[in-house]
């Protein structure tokens, strides 16, 4: 490997690297505004200059690539003049407003003037001032403070993949703009906020509701989507006030996606904080013991053997478990977790992983999308696309309906039955797929949710095994679920082989004949009428459009409110932290399920949250390590199935409200407002 | 300094409709054709002055998204360029788009007094569009014809040593749809040194 010398000290470096992060190799600390790992080099904020041997001037580090043998420079006297001055120049057009700006404490700019500033200004001409600009409900401007290290515009371009921002003009009169104003339209777009250097770009929702060093910072996972993006959540008290991403190369690199970043406000609306029963058709306040005793009557009343539970959106593995558990014993297996009907085959956990994870994406060069809008169901996983189409050229072909990608595709056809032209190679796009060397098969629960689903998955994985990266080691078929609680529940085996084939049928039939209680556990995706013979207890944080059919109502913690384990759609296992105390007289799940156990006698050995995960771990080994996936390479079901004429229809129609917690926030429904439905009627 | 290039403004004209015109359509094609597959977009800039052209000198809204559609690229990405050039007009000009340079040389020369004649002769203010339409007076910095100083540029063409009499001249002229001579106005050939061949 070549060497370079850096402030005397001798490393060895990658070939391909800049100065800059052969220096960060060496340990020294380069000071920058407009460089940054993930984006395309700019070059143009000048503060990352160091000193080397034989050049005449100072150079840029971060645009300068390394070479064997340089001798670098970092901390002279001439680098220190050198920053000096060009912070001295981009001071003198950036306002003196941090006490009242939102990136005080926590901004760059502010950070670096404590080292290359001056304590005065020698400028004694008009200072230029610039309109602020309309970028949409999430990002607010001040764009006086702007100082054009153009981030912003290379991540809008490079990874959201909306040619929405630019720099307009030169020189003095440049200013960052969308064009004409118009909201940015990405479901990444909050990510400038983390990118901007400086307070020009700040989250809109947020504004001068607090400063950092008030906020109390957890480190945690995100579950809004299956990805289960690395997030640290900032609260006040019992207030979330703000989501920012944490550095995860395995699933969500830097990003998140706006709904997690903005629908926390959610969490202080609609919520269920007291325990409600249903008395003459309308919800009363009521305490835990009457309803727990309530429950159990109607257990022993109506068959505790029939007992059904189904697990909604948010459902965690510790709730799962412990429910499962109950269930058993009261002698009853009725439990399942796919209400959007998604087919999947039994004891095959290949059948609904994400199999060969989600930063294997980065090296495909060619996807085939069944049923899937990425760019909706998993935000951030959607950019590894983008990324791979930007780096190996990726070719993407889409069965399904019309899609707004961010990335050319082929569509292959609205129907499910353009499977059968890949696997008779008779489509276009089947020999570019079949020829590419790291071809992957990305399955959406659209394309699993009907009758057909078990087969779609069978001809997939019979296409996946002739894949020439397919291996003992390798499996390119991943099917992509939406929701966090999915993959964990079904490797808990919290499924039931009588609700297949047609989900919402079935239970309506079971209702119908057998009346029985039934456990919602936080599922608001079931229609309620189908609910009515049933005796229902949701147990849940959100008062949304099914706690109000219910008989009774538990409350529970919602995700930034109680510790517990997921499994993300690759099977990695992720634990949320509690980062403030439940509200009202909300209580876990896993104890309300102990307590009802102890009423039915059925007797559950677990007394804290250590023993319930000791259960998981009994019931599944892959629950033991954290943030690993162990995912296998079988695809034993693969069958040549023939798909019968069958179109797709995406099982999501509003990104930013799906699930309970978004479409209680304020935030969420103004940008479905501004920018959905403007989209629409243009 | 008023100057319609130099602006980043989007001026919209309602109704405005741009279409390239038959003979331009047929050059934008032949232009795309000189850059490499894939890297068409480079014709951003041809483009645009094609377009500058059919429109009276200035790129409105429509005919920046024009290029864009022509080019298939954002329109904040042709924006920029717009905006970065001082060369593309993003407001209205009149007929002739007077560019007068104002820089050392052309100023030690006397540009302030043609400044003041092509403001009394167009009667409107720097930067602004005559009431006949005939004129846009603007100040800009060297032109790089110095050696004839003081000059002017109108539209694509430069007129040199001038001086009050020869620019107002030259005005009432163009004001009168008459005809009138390029280059050098006192017979200077190129940049020879004033007294003729003999030096």
């Amino acid at each position: 490997m070549p060497t370079i010398t850096i402030d005397n000290k001798k490393v060895e470096f990658e070939n391909g690297m800049t100065v800059m992060q052969a220096c960060e190799l060496a340990g020294a600390e380069i000071p920058r505004f407009c460089y940054h790992e993930k984006l395309s080099i700019a070059g143009n904020c000048r503060m990352c200059l160091v000193e080397m041997e034989k050049a005449p001037k100072p150079i840029a580090s971060c645009a300068m690539p390394a070479g064997e043998g340089m001798v670098i420079k970092t901390n002279t006297d001439t680098i220190q003049k050198a920053r000096k001055g060009v912070m001295e120049f981009l001071l003198i057009n950036h306002p003196l407003d941090c006490p009242i700006c939102d990136q005080g404490g926590e901004c760059d700019l502010q950070d670096q003037a404590l080292h290359y500033g001056f304590d005065k200004s020698r400028y004694e001409e008009n200072k230029r001032a610039v309109k602020n600009k309309h970028m949409g409900p999430l990002v607010s401007t001040i764009m006086t403070r702007c100082i054009h290290c153009t981030r912003c515009v290379r991540f809008s371009t490079e990874v959201a993949g909306v040619d929405d921002l630019g720099l307009l003009g030169r020189g003095e009169s440049a200013e960052i703009t969308t064009y004409l104003e118009k909201t940015i339209d990405s479901e990444l777009s909050g990510n400038v906020i983390d990118l901007c250097p400086v307070g020009a770009l700040t989250n809109k929702p947020y504004a001068f509701k607090s400063r950092p060093w008030e906020l109390t910072k957890t480190e945690t996972h995100d579950v809004l989507d299956g990805v289960g993006s690395s997030i640290r959540v900032d609260t006040r008290g019992k207030q979330v006030l703000r989501v920012l991403p944490r550095i995860n190369e395995d699933t969500n690199e830097e990003w998140i996606n706006d709904k997690t970043r903005f629908a926390i406000d959610g969490l202080s609306r609609q919520r269920l904080d007291k325990v409600y029963i249903k008395n003459d058709n309308k919800l009363n306040v009521a305490d835990w013991d009457t309803a727990l005793n309530k429950i159990k009557y109607e257990l022993n009343k109506r068959g505790k053997e029939k007992t059904i539970a189904l697990s909604g959106k948010f459902t965690d593995a510790e709730t799962i478990i412990a429910s499962k558990l109950f269930l058993d014993g009261l002698g009853s297996n009725l439990y399942d977790c796919r209400f959007d009907n998604a087919q999947i085959i039994h004891n095959e956990s290949e059948s609904y992983k994400f199999n060969s994870s989600i930063q294997e994406i980065e090296n495909a060069d060619s996807i085939l999308l069944v049923g899937s809008n990425p760019r909706w169901e998993a935000s951030v996983l959607n950019a590894r696309i983008r990324k791979a189409y930007i780096n190996n050229n990726c070719k993407v072909g889409v069965i399904g309906p019309h899609l707004d990608l961010n990335y050319p595709y082929t569509k292959i056809s609205n129907s499910l039955s353009g499977l059968n032209d890949i696997k008779e190679k008779k489509s276009e796009f089947s020999n570019i797929f079949h020829n590419s060397k790291n071809p992957l098969i990305i399955i959406g629960t659209s394309a699993i949710n009907n009758s057909e689903g078990a087969s779609v998955l069978k001809l997939c994985a019979d296409i996946a095994k002739k894949l020439p990266n397919y291996s003992n080691t390798f499996n390119p078929l991943n099917i992509l679920n939406q929701d966090i609680s999915r993959v964990g529940s079904l490797e808990l085996g919290f499924v039931n082989k009588e609700f297949d084939k047609n989900f919402k049928e079935n239970i309506k039939e079971n209702i119908q004949t057998n009346k029985p209680v039934i456990f919602l556990l936080g599922l608001d995706e079931i229609d309620p009428k189908n609910l009515e013979q049933a005796f229902v207890v949701y147990i849940g944080h959100h008062g949304d459009l099914n706690a109000q059919h219910a008989d009774i109502i538990l409350p529970s913690p919602a995700y930034t409110e109680k510790t517990s384990t997921f499994m993300n759609i690759e099977g990695r296992v992720i634990q949320t932290s509690r980062c403030h105390n439940p509200l009202g007289e909300a209580k876990e799940e896993w104890k309300i399920f102990r307590v009802l156990s102890d009423l039915m006698n059925c007797d559950l050995q677990f007394n804290n949250l250590n023993d319930v995960r000791k259960y998981l771990v009994d019931n599944n080994k892959n629950f033991l390590q954290i943030l690993e996936c162990n995912n296998t390479s079988n695809l034993s079901f693969a069958s040549p199935e023939v798909i019968t004429e069958l179109t797709i229809a995406y099982n999501i129609s509003n990104f930013y409200m799906n699930d309970s917690i978004s479409r209680s926030s304020e935030t969420m429904a103004n940008c479905t407002n501004e920018i959905l439905n403007k989209a629409k009627a243009s | 300094m008023k100057h319609p290039g130099m602006t980043n403004k989007v001026y919209n004209i309602s109704n405005d409709v741009f279409n390239w015109s038959e003979d331009n359509f047929n050059r934008v094609s032949e232009i795309i054709k000189k850059y490499p597959n894939s890297r068409q977009q480079s014709a951003v800039i041809p483009l645009l002055d094609l377009a500058q052209r059919q429109n009276s000198g200035w790129l409105s809204k429509t005919a920046i998204e024009k290029v864009a559609e022509t080019l298939s690229m954002s329109y904040i990405r042709v924006l920029e360029v717009a905006t970065f050039y001082s060369m593309f007009n993003l407001e209205p000009v009149g007929e002739n788009f007077v560019q007068i340079c104002r820089t050392t040389p052309c100023w030690l020369r006397g540009s302030d007094k043609l400044t003041k004649v092509a403001k009394e002769i167009s009667n409107s203010k720097l930067g602004e569009t005559s009431t006949d339409n005939k004129f846009t007076i603007v100040e800009v910095e060297c032109l790089g014809a110095c050696c004839n100083a003081p000059m002017v540029q109108i539209n694509d063409n430069y007129y040199e040593d001038l001086d009050e009499d020869n620019f107002r001249k030259i005005l009432i002229d163009l004001k009168n749809n008459k005809s009138i001579n390029k280059g050098s106005q006192i017979g200077r050939q190129t940049s020879h040194p004033k007294r003729g061949n003999d030096a």
